[in-house]
């Protein structure tokens, strides 16, 4: 093995780690709406795409960079998400997974659809100032606004980690994840708490999509891939768990670069659903998840 | 339908290094009713869930007319000839009361209009005909309770496990139960093995009882003489103390 | 004799006779209908069928697979390649498809099932074995690779080798529709389909009834399974090309569940009424859409109609269509 092929090999390692922060953002969301009221979201990859999109909106008409829109994409789809909760999945909660499946395949359809009548097929992307800078670690060149978005990821969701630690709601949230009847008898509001749960789901998601639009141009047809990639991500790190889900977003991304490197780049998502298949036989809970009964 | 002997030697589980339990040994005669007793969490769904085929006993064995079927998977110690009943009733729902215990029924009868005709009749002895076209989810406790026992005898068994069938029945439903079970056990011979709180039902039905706590035996002998055994006053005063 | 008894017993006269009034229909209506309206009936009649096939497992046996492209793809794909390169006929080629769409299921169901995946978790899995197939099939050259793979359509009309025009392809899919809601009558009415619902409702207490729980879930994802992959010879020689995206991909998975669960989990009608009202929809909704000129409108009102029925029919339309007019199918 030559050095060039090491170098090469450390810098797609670099690039998969700094993506998958963003990947285990948009699977943060997932986890947290799986680990608190047990309902899958179909529809995330979906939401996933209206974040991009509107990052891309506020770029393109108003001149506003991602990160700066960031905070109000994210406070948009809490709001979304507490009212989706509140008025459409609330019922849902605790039946069959087939018709949540298709409550929220109907959501997914509606938002996906909605992007493509308003916005139309072709993919767009932003221009940023700082598309073309690096910076240079040793050997390593890091682009910049990978790595804006990798920072920016770990600060939200250090961010969402104090509010589930040393707030009076987030401690609640994991109360009734762990134990809902529990939650009930020492009378906490359950379904305000799942609202917050699926805004705060929701503003993840919508946060890691703002930060996506940055890395790659967006399109309708994303929005399939990035249901499936969290829940491959969700599933690997263990659903319902917050470090699960950032750590299986790094060795998604991880394992997606080197495949890229190493192999035809189409193959790359089957590594992905190969050990997404491993995981699920071996290891059902994840690799961080708790086992359950 | 004819009883058969079941035999217990040192059986033993644990769950993640929880010892669950311990070392019990009991048989009940081919024809006979026993009752296991014990404080909550004494290890008896544990007891019967190992003679059910849910868990295999770490050590150990159990046996059917000295046929060993610790170990085999619940449906190969039904057909081995052991109907079970669960504590948190386990009806199927969405199917009428006749079907529920027409799949049981199926075990015996291959051909649906049999097993179907073998059913009507566990129903009609149960009191449950009269419902046998509702949802069994539309069902009050205690007929689930019934029902749980209908679709258990359906499978034509040689011991029948009886978890707590008696709990949330009034005392005249008490009644009419312990003389369905007798009247079962009188006229077929069934050897039934039940877990039960109401002392009433058995001190009606059981000929012996055996004790656990903590998952261990620490008593066994008539009803009369467990009554009056130190140990188990002890047990049963310790939990009322506690509570 | 005794399988047409079993067919028919309990079922009331009238039933029987709109049922008989309705294949009748049916038989004709090429007749009657242009060809717009005949290719509709045979989207209906696919639907159907091809949510029969899935209502077995879901409906009957109470598994969730979101992954039943990878059984209607592969039977598309190994009836089409057979013909392709061997000239052998789809009819032959359908058992080779049914087979191996089969032997995909039990190692599916196997893995599953023994690693006591249940819910989500076994749905997650279907739907990573067909994502998984449909990456493998972008590489396989001799099924085309992800140019995809073309039937010759420049040849004489030749029923035993399933080419000619939509005449043929209706009367096909209509004996297949047909003859799938008659098999399913069948195993609902025996031993395997009551242990099927039993295992649905409660496999634990199945189990405690002498139900082999493995082996009938088994033989639910191998029946389903090969059922499914008729499907998909029917659609690749009426449609004469395959691409993997399009034949493994989440979408075919999706639209095979709809029908079933729109129509009612479980029940005999609720894949054909499910399959009429989707369809409909559809139709309507391309025209409107097509009116308005507008991109992904359909599918905006697709999903606004997916929406309304599930929060407003969550059982599915026909129990509700059967509670009010007196009919009497039950949920099985």
């Amino acid at each position: 093995m030559t050095s060039d092929f090491l170098l090469s090999l450390a810098q797609a390692i670099t690039k998969g780690l700094l993506t998958g922060m963003v990947y285990g953002l948009m699977a943060l969301g997932l986890s947290v709406i799986f680990g608190v009221m047990r309902v899958v979201n179909f529809a995330h990859g979906e939401m996933m795409i209206v974040g991009m999109y509107l990052a891309w909106a506020g770029s393109e008409y108003l001149q506003v960079s991602p990160m700066l829109s960031l905070p109000l994409i994210a406070a948009v789809f809490f709001v979304a998400g507490y009212a989706l909760q509140r008025g459409m999945i609330s019922p849902f909660i605790g039946r069959p997974e087939h018709q949540q499946f298709l409550l929220l395949l109907g959501i997914a359809l509606v938002l996906v659809n909605v992007c493509l009548a308003v916005v139309g097929p072709d993919s767009h992307g932003v221009q940023l100032d700082s598309q073309f800078d690096s910076y240079e670690v040793g050997p390593l060149v890091l682009d910049a606004v990978r790595l804006h978005a990798a920072i920016a990821a770990v600060v939200i969701a250090g961010l969402l980690w104090l509010f589930f630690t040393h707030t009076r709601i987030g401690k609640s949230i994991r109360a009734a994840a762990d134990n809902n009847m529990g939650a009930l008898v020492v009378g906490l509001n359950v379904k305000r708490l799942y609202a917050i749960t699926f805004g705060v789901g929701a503003a993840c998601v919508g946060a890691a999509g703002a930060l996506m639009i940055t890395i790659i141009p967006v399109t309708p047809f994303l929005a399939a891939e990035y249901t499936l990639l969290a829940f491959v991500i969700v599933i690997v790190g263990g659903l319902g768990s917050m470090t699960g889900a950032l750590l299986g977003g790094l060795l998604i991304g991880v394992s997606e670069a080197v495949a890229g490197l190493l192999v035809d780049p189409s193959l790359k998502s089957m590594f992905s659903f190969g050990l997404l298949i491993l995981v699920l036989l071996l290891r059902p809970q994840g690799l961080l998840g708790k086992r359950g009964t | 339908m004819t009883g058969a002997r079941l035999e217990i030697a040192g059986i033993g589980k644990s769950f993640r290094g929880l010892r669950a339990v311990h070392d019990v040994s009991f048989a009940v005669p081919a024809g006979a009713i026993h009752a296991l007793i014990g404080p909550n969490g004494a290890g008896k769904t544990t007891i019967f869930n190992m003679i059910a085929g849910v868990y295999a006993p770490d050590t150990g064995s159990i046996a059917l007319d000295g046929h060993v079927i610790s170990g085999l998977r619940p449906d190969r110690v039904c057909a081995a000839g052991v109907g079970r009943t669960f504590q948190i009733v386990k009806p199927f729902k969405a199917l009428s009361v006749l079907e529920n215990v027409t799949v049981g029924a199926l075990h015996r009868h291959r051909e649906l209009g049999d097993a179907r005709h073998s059913a009507e009749g566990i129903l009609a002895q149960l009191g449950l005909y009269d419902r046998r076209h509702q949802l069994a989810e539309s069902l009050t406790l205690p007929d689930r309770k019934r029902l749980e026992v209908a679709r258990a005898l359906a499978t034509e068994p040689k011991l029948l496990l009886l978890d707590e069938v008696m709990a949330g029945l009034r005392p005249t439903e008490v009644d009419v139960m312990v003389g369905f079970l007798r009247e079962l056990n009188g006229k077929t011979g069934l050897t039934i093995l039940l877990i039960e709180h109401v002392m009433r039902a058995v001190m009606a039905l059981a000929a012996e009882v055996v004790v656990v706590s903590y998952g261990e035996k620490i008593a066994e002998g008539t009803p009369a003489e467990i009554s009056r055994h130190q140990a188990v006053l002890d047990v049963y005063l310790g939990e009322e103390n506690a509570a | 004799m005794t399988i047409l008894r079993r067919l028919v017993h309990g079922v009331a006269p009238r039933v029987l006779w709109m049922l008989v009034g309705l294949l009748a229909l049916l038989l004709v209506a090429p007749a009657v209908l242009d060809t717009y309206g005949l290719s509709v009936l045979i989207l209906i009649l696919y639907f159907a069928y091809v949510g029969q096939a899935w209502n077995i497992m879901m409906g009957f046996a109470g598994q969730l697979s979101l992954g039943h492209a990878l059984y209607a793809g592969l039977g598309g794909y190994v009836a089409a390649g057979l013909f392709t390169h061997y000239g052998i006929g789809p009819w032959a080629g359908a058992f080779a498809a049914a087979a191996a769409a089969a032997l995909a299921g039990a190692i599916v169901g196997y893995l599953g099932f023994r690693f006591s995946l249940a819910g989500v978790y076994f749905a997650l899995l279907t739907i990573a074995f067909g994502e998984f197939t449909r990456i493998a099939f972008d590489h396989l050259d001799w099924f085309g690779a992800s140019g995809g793979l073309f039937l010759k359509v420049d040849v004489a009309p030749n029923p035993f080798d399933l080419r000619g025009g939509p005449l043929l392809f209706y009367y096909v899919i209509l004996a297949l529709a047909a003859g799938a809601f008659l098999l399913c009558r069948l195993l609902l009415e025996s031993r395997l389909g009551r242990y099927w619902l039993a295992i649905r409702e409660d496999a634990e207490a199945a189990q405690a009834v002498g139900v082999p729980v493995l082996r009938y879930k088994m033989l639910a994802i191998t029946v389903s399974a090969a059922l499914t992959s008729l499907a998909g010879v029917w659609n690749a020689f009426y449609y004469n090309n395959l691409f993997p995206e399009t034949a493994f991909g989440m979408s075919r998975s999706i639209e095979i569940t709809l029908a079933p669960i729109i129509g009612g989990l479980g029940t005999l009608f609720g894949p054909v009424v499910g399959a009429v009202v989707l369809t409909g929809l559809g139709e309507v909704f391309t025209s409107v859409g097509d009116t308005l000129g507008i991109p992904g409108i359909k599918q905006i009102f697709y999903g606004i109609a997916l929406l309304v029925i599930v929060m407003y029919r969550p059982a599915g339309v026909w129990p509700w269509l059967a509670a009010r007019f007196g009919a009497t199918e039950r949920r099985q």
